[in-house]
């Protein structure tokens, strides 16, 4: 089958390369580009260990061909870092021990971000409802709540400031 | 000289971050930046792709495998059958419970998913590719998913391997399905006491068939290095030695030229404790083209290939006088082993410690039996978070205890009180050959029961019942209890072994000249943060700080023999070595101290960080600059450097315990539930770091949940897995998990050096009956005495109904 | 898990996609959000020579509110529909369904027209459509054509959508009065062991209009007729409830799965509806 010239901007960084159709996102970006935050847990598109943020959405890249993503702008857990440490919510994961193994983490946090973005001020049942595309067999979620809980007043309270 | 402002003595022990505190993980910074180093990360140059063809059949005859034209496919570099392994006799292998296991389908297939053939090409894609041409001529023969069937005369021969053997690895087999008959305790003084006991409850108790699921997959890359004859091997193994080791004994190849490197590992829960078929074609693909071959396996192989657990059907009995004092308990057990008996079990326990079945309760005699059959499944019976069968059988005890409770018409929390070991009996000696070291139950029992109002509960649930029975409602409301006593940290080598290798673990320390430390483990963390919690017993035990302390762990060329970490036993076993390592670094240090500060050794005294003389608290030397006198100083009869080596045989296993409670809603039309409450108590002894405790609390009562609540691996009746991805394999959400109350006492154990007992796998130890008895308890007041798990909504909607409350 | 290879065609309009479902036949599929197909594909269990991206086309996009006139995009996304403000006013039922699809993820990239057009007894948008008596705009080689919700679903994955025919919006009454959607599922990524969308208007004390339709309860969505017949006029009182609930039962087939025997689904299917009906009338 025909290869394709794939376009991608990851990480705010242009990527061009050369690929199958069929190659999932999530190989292309672990594979092929060396960004091996994103995991695959599952395969079927119910764990969310593969998510990462595609044109502003939460998704699983275990289920995007690379030819769907032809074009898109790609967040990785590793483009999510604070200039030269942990950002605001990778210290909350840290301070609450929001994980263990650390499998769930990079899909996790990835999510994370973009759901303080739909809802930067949420309940912890809202904080439950919106993670739970996202699996961990470790922790029992309740202290992702509390980091992800924890993050947003601190990104709050930044953004107060700012203000 | 010394140090130039001085702090004050709890200044020095915050600065360690030693024994206690809930120190912050050093392994969190690089997982939640993504930067963790887990098997399928690795990209080795050359690196080929090995994928299975598996058998869409339970049982089935191959006739043939035609792989011509996967073979012609480009990309592919080989494809692997049973023959091409038969004159390497790797076609069949050893497991750990002393059967033997296909590594590929040789003349038959046993279970649906069984590897059929290997097939090893440039990347994934080709490679499943290739699988799909590979043509593979079955004949199908009859299948048996059922225990009881399979043990029927007229039941289909499963193993002909086995035809005519009437005896295998633990004594006699009495049918050509059965593999072993094993037995603890009394069985003639239990029946004379069962038979003229006042009341004797019976019931047959199922733990149903389920999987350890780890987020992260099995897999491995292997890689022959062929100039040097030098075989390397990542993957995700819990016991890293022990996969070295066997796989020496399989290869041929000398063990020194064998690396075995358990990177960071996505979970485990005893899923990877196992030698698995891809380990296995992956060596040998890697040998045979000289390349490195990865092998990582998708979930569906996961959960229909690798590891089940549980599938124990356990019938028992217990006896006690009128008044509930309990006087007999026996068991027998008829335990689903798949295909191959590949349970990952210490040698000489064939059920593991299931034997550990008398739980919290002094009951003077009991015996069991467990019969282990074979059945068109896959093989696995692995501990999945939890030490060897010890969740089956706190699940059986607590569910015993609330049907004798039913029987003797009392209140399932005083009958547990009234036959709980009491404090002043341990080290307590049970009916089937434990010596529990410690423990304090009757208090752990009353702080549960007031921390949640155990009597307005009870009164609140009676109010419930009748507003049922009057069209009020149609929810009730469970309460369910449950008293734990695990046994971990396998264990004393005087019985405990796995192969031949003893169950000791090791711990090596070196300390380097400016006061930094590594040390090494044969222990390999997936989560429980060994890196972060080992630092802190050797920061206790050395007076170093923990952050100065760097622990390695996983990879066999740097690390001492140890045998891995499952069955809660790091924390008892190598934790232990790590403290009596750091006690031989300190009393070199001790020397070394005498020696500058020109006293005797004995004038000396240790505080925190420092070797003091005594009543001249100005006169020390701090680890630190014994640390570097140790590498500069000559000093008469002691050897340079500070390194020190501690194997450590437990003299016994440690027996941390539990009181949880449940509170559950339950809708009695749809059978959908709500778990209101949840408190958890657990004792484990010297609490190392909080943080880490509850973390395993939370973690393991999520798996509990699961299995309790809906987790299965089920088959249909020609032996099809119908629960092959997680669409259907229940792993709860943050949405469907609960919030948990966690809470401790803390009875350490006498026998370990720090007083630790271990904690990962309590949860799950105690959690599964916490919550199944509190869907049971929802029904006992309509008669309900024993639903098996999981209780999902329909088995639930099913209690229901047959109680008939759907009217 | 690894799909077979494909060509992959991403036209940017409507005629450019029909001609390349024409030029390859059978050996063609269009792909939206792909989170039926995908999962299918990477199963092996479609093989799809060519397919045809849906997404570069702006013509399928979009939500369009004309009065009780509602028209939504077949590539509009479950998250688009649950984050419209217009749409939530107009016919809440459609976010309330949302919502209980899937994950927050999927919902990202799922789009309504995929869950409609999939045949899938178990996707939810399509028990919706029934009770809103929407239609599928459908384009083909011969133009367009309109087909009732009620009268497109045929068997599980058969519709009365021709492979050569595009969906392109979907046209709804925005019904006004009560409404809910109710769904028993195992887990948040399950679909329904039994749900039930209800809308229902009130005319002083009575019921002037009901529709009942039903998820997974059958090969096919289910709406009966006759369970919205049942409540037309009554007070919706228990009896009426049980009259309607009796009459949608009477109307669904289910069978057994991981979910559960058929009793059961039967069973909590009478109570879904029960509930639905209950609090679609108490919003009405
Ligand atoms: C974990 C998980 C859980 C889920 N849970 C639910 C659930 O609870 N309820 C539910 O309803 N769904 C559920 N889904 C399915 C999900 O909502 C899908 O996204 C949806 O069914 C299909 O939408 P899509 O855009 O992804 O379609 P695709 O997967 O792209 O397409 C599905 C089918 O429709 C066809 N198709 C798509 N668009 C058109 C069009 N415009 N014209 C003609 N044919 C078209 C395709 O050819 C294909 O055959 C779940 C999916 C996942 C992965
Ligand atoms: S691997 Fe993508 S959702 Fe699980
Ligand atoms: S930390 Fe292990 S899966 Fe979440």
């Amino acid at each position: 089958m025909a290869k394709m010239q794939l376009r991608l901007t990851v990480n705010g960084e242009a990527a061009e390369l050369l690929v199958e159709p069929r190659e999932l996102l999530v190989y292309v970006l672990r594979e092929r580009l060396g960004l091996t935050g994103p995991h695959v847990g599952c395969d079927t598109s119910h764990c969310g260990a593969c998510t990462v943020d595609m044109d502003g959405r939460s998704v699983k890249s275990c289920t995007v061909f690379a030819a769907q993503a032809d074009g898109a702008d790609v967040t990785t857990i590793e483009g999510l870092g604070a200039p030269g440490g942990l950002s605001v919510l990778q210290q909350a994961f840290r301070e609450h021990h929001g994980l263990q193994c650390g499998f769930c983490t990079p899909g996790m946090i990835t999510r994370a971000h973009r759901f303080l973005q739909e809802n930067p001020n949420p309940s912890e049942e809202e904080v439950r409802f919106g993670m739970a595309g996202n699996l961990c067999r470790c922790t029992g979620y309740q202290n992702i709540v509390k980091a992800i809980m924890a993050a947003a007043a601190e990104l709050n309270a930044v953004r107060e400031a700012a203000e | 000289m010394n140090e130039m402002a001085p702090i004050s003595r709890e200044e020095r022990v915050e600065k360690l971050k030693g024994l206690g505190c809930s120190r912050k993980r050093v392994e969190d910074v690089r997982f939640t930046q993504g930067k963790g180093n887990y098997v399928d990360d690795l990209k080795l140059p050359g690196m080929l792709h090995g994928d299975f063809v598996r058998s869409p059949y339970a049982h089935a005859r191959v006739k043939s495998v035609d792989k011509s034209a996967a073979l012609a496919l480009p990309g592919v570099v080989a494809v692997l059958t049973a023959e091409d392994l038969a004159p390497l006799n790797l076609h069949w292998m050893p497991t750990l419970a002393g059967d033997k296991q296909m590594v590929l389908a040789d003349g038959k297939v046993l279970f649906q998913g069984q590897e059929v053939a290997f097939v090893v090409a440039s990347d994934r894609y080709v490679a499943a590719d290739a699988v799909d041409l590979v043509v593979v001529d079955y004949e199908e023969l009859p299948v048996v998913t059922d225990p009881f069937k399979a043990l029927q005369p007229d039941a289909p021969v499963l193993r002909e391997d086995l035809q005519g053997r009437t005896s295998g690895a633990h004594g006699d087999r009495r049918h050509h399905n059965h593999i072993f008959l094993w037995e603890a305790g009394d069985k003639a003084a239990t029946d004379e006491v069962i038979a003229s006991a006042d009341v004797v409850a019976e019931e047959m108790v199922y733990y149903h068939r389920t999987h350890p699921c780890p987020l992260e997959t099995c897999g491995c890359v292997a890689s022959m290095d062929t100039v040097n004859g030098k075989l390397t091997v990542h993957g995700t193994f819990q016991a890293p030695h022990v996969v070295r080791t066997v796989a020496s004994l399989l290869s041929g190849i000398e063990e020194h030229k064998i690396r075995v490197i358990s990177p960071d590992i996505g979970g485990g829960f005893g899923n990877k404790v196992g030698v698995y078929p891809g380990y296995v074609c992956s060596i040998v693909a890697s040998i045979v083209t000289g390349r490195p071959v990865k092998w990582i396996e998708d979930r569906m192989e996961n959960l229909t290939a690798t590891a089940f657990a549980r599938d124990y059907w356990m019938k028992g009995k217990i006896a006690a006088t009128k008044d509930g004092r309990i006087t007999g308990l026996s068991c027998h057990v008829t335990a689903d082993h798949g295909a191959f008996d590949a349970c990952a079990d210490p040698s000489k326990f064939p059920a593991g410690f299931f034997h550990i079945c008398t739980g919290s309760y002094d009951i003077p005699v009991a015996h069991v039996g467990v019969d282990g059959v074979y059945t068109n499944k896959a093989p696995g019976g692995v501990a999945y978070r939890c030490s060897f069968r010890v969740t089956e059988a706190a699940y059986f005890i607590e569910r015993m205890i609330e049907v004798l409770a039913i029987e003797l018409g009392m209140d399932a929390a005083e009958l547990r009180a009234k036959n709980f070991i009491r404090k002043e009996q341990f080290p307590y000696h049970s009916a089937l050959g434990w010596e529990y070291d410690s423990g304090d139950y009757h208090t752990a029992w009353d702080k549960a029961l007031k921390a949640v109002g155990y009597a307005d509960l009870r009164k609140e649930q009676a109010e419930r019942v009748e507003a049922f029975r009057r069209g009020e409602t149609r929810k009730l409301i469970g309460i369910g209890l449950t008293h734990f006593t695990e046994i971990v940290g396998a264990g004393p080598v005087k019985n405990c072994d796995i192969l031949g290798m003893g169950m000791f673990d090791s711990c090596e320390i070196r300390i380097h000249p400016t006061g930094s430390a590594v040390a090494r483990l044969g222990t390999i963390s997936q989560g429980q943060g060994h890196a972060t919690t080992f630092a802190q017993i050797l920061a206790s035990e050395i007076g170093l700080p923990a952050d100065s302390i760097t622990v390695e762990e996983g990879d066999t060329d740097t690390a001492p023999y140890g045998l891995g970490t499952y069955g809660s036993r790091s924390t008892p076993v190598a934790g232990a070595a790590t403290a009596m390592a750091g006690r031989k670094i300190r009393a070199k240090a001790q020397m070394i101290a005498a020696y500058l500060l020109e006293v005797h050794d004995g004038d000396l005294e240790w505080d925190v960080d420092r070797f003091v003389v005594k009543g001249a608290p100005e006169r020390f030397k701090t680890m630190k600059e014994i640390a570097f006198a140790s590498y500069n100083q000559a000093i008469p009869g002691v050897e340079p450097g500070l390194e020190a080596v501690s194997y450590y045989d437990p003299p016994n296993m440690t027996y941390p315990f539990g009181a949880y409670v449940c509170v559950m809603e339950i809708d009695v039309d749809t059978g959908v539930h709500e778990i209101r409450q949840f408190y958890a108590l657990d004792d484990c002894g010297t609490r190392i770091n909080p943080m880490v405790i509850e973390g395993q609390v939370h973690g393991g009562l999520t798996e509990a949940l699961a299995i309790a609540m809906g987790q299965e691996i089920a088959y249909d009746e020609i032996g099809n897995v119908k629960t092959g991805t997680l669409m259907d394999f229940f792993l709860p959400t943050a949405w469907e998990t609960p919030h948990y109350t966690t809470d401790f006492t803390e009875t350490p154990s006498p026998h370990h050096p720090i007083g630790a007992k271990g904690v990962g796998e309590s949860p799950n130890v105690g959690g599964v009956p916490a919550f199944s008895n509190a869907v049971h308890d929802a029904f006992r007041p309509f008669g309900l005495r024993q639903s098996h798990m999981p209780h999902d909504h329909w088995r639930i909607w099913k209690i229901a109904r047959d109680l008939g409350l759907h009217g | 898990m690894i799909p077979a290879a494909f060509e992959y065609h991403r036209p940017t309009d409507l005629q450019a996609a029909l001609a390349t479902l024409q030029e390859f036949g059978d050996e063609a599929r269009v792909i939206a959000g792909g989170h039926s197909l995908v999962p299918m594909m990477k199963l092996r269990m479609a093989t799809i020579g060519h397919l045809v991206d849906l997404r570069a086309i702006a013509d399928l996009k979009g939500i369009r509110i004309d009065g009780a006139a509602v028209r939504i995009g077949a590539m509009v996304t479950q998250q688009e529909l649950i984050a419209d403000a217009a749409l939530a006013r107009a016919a809440p039922i459609l976010r309330e369904t949302a919502l209980q699809i899937a994950d927050p993820q999927v919902r990202a990239v799922g789009t309504i027209g995929g869950n409609v057009a999939n045949g899938d007894p178990g996707n939810d948008m399509p028990a919706l459509m029934q009770c809103l008596d929407a239609s599928f705009s459908l384009v083909g080689p011969n133009g367009s054509r309109a087909v009732k919700a009620r009268e497109f679903y045929e068997a599980a994955y058969v519709t009365a959508r021709e492979d050569d025919e595009i969906l392109v919006a979907i046209d709804f009454a925005a019904p006004g009065g009560g409404y809910a959607y109710e769904k028993q599922k195992r887990k948040i990524g399950d679909y329904a062991t039994a749900a039930a969308a209800v809308t229902i208007r009130k005319d002083g004390t009575a019921c002037s209009a009901a529709s009942v339709a039903m998820t997974n309860l059958s090969d096919v969505p289910v709406w009966s007729k006759a369970a919205g017949d049942a409540l037309v006029g009554s007070a919706c009182g228990p009896a009426d409830v049980g009259r309607a609930v009796a009459a949608a039962l009477a109307d669904i087939a289910p069978t057994a799965d991981n979910r559960g025997p058929a009793e059961f689904k039967r069973h909590a299917a009478g109570v879904v509806i029960r509930r639905a009906i209950e609090r679609a009338w108490s919003r009405a």
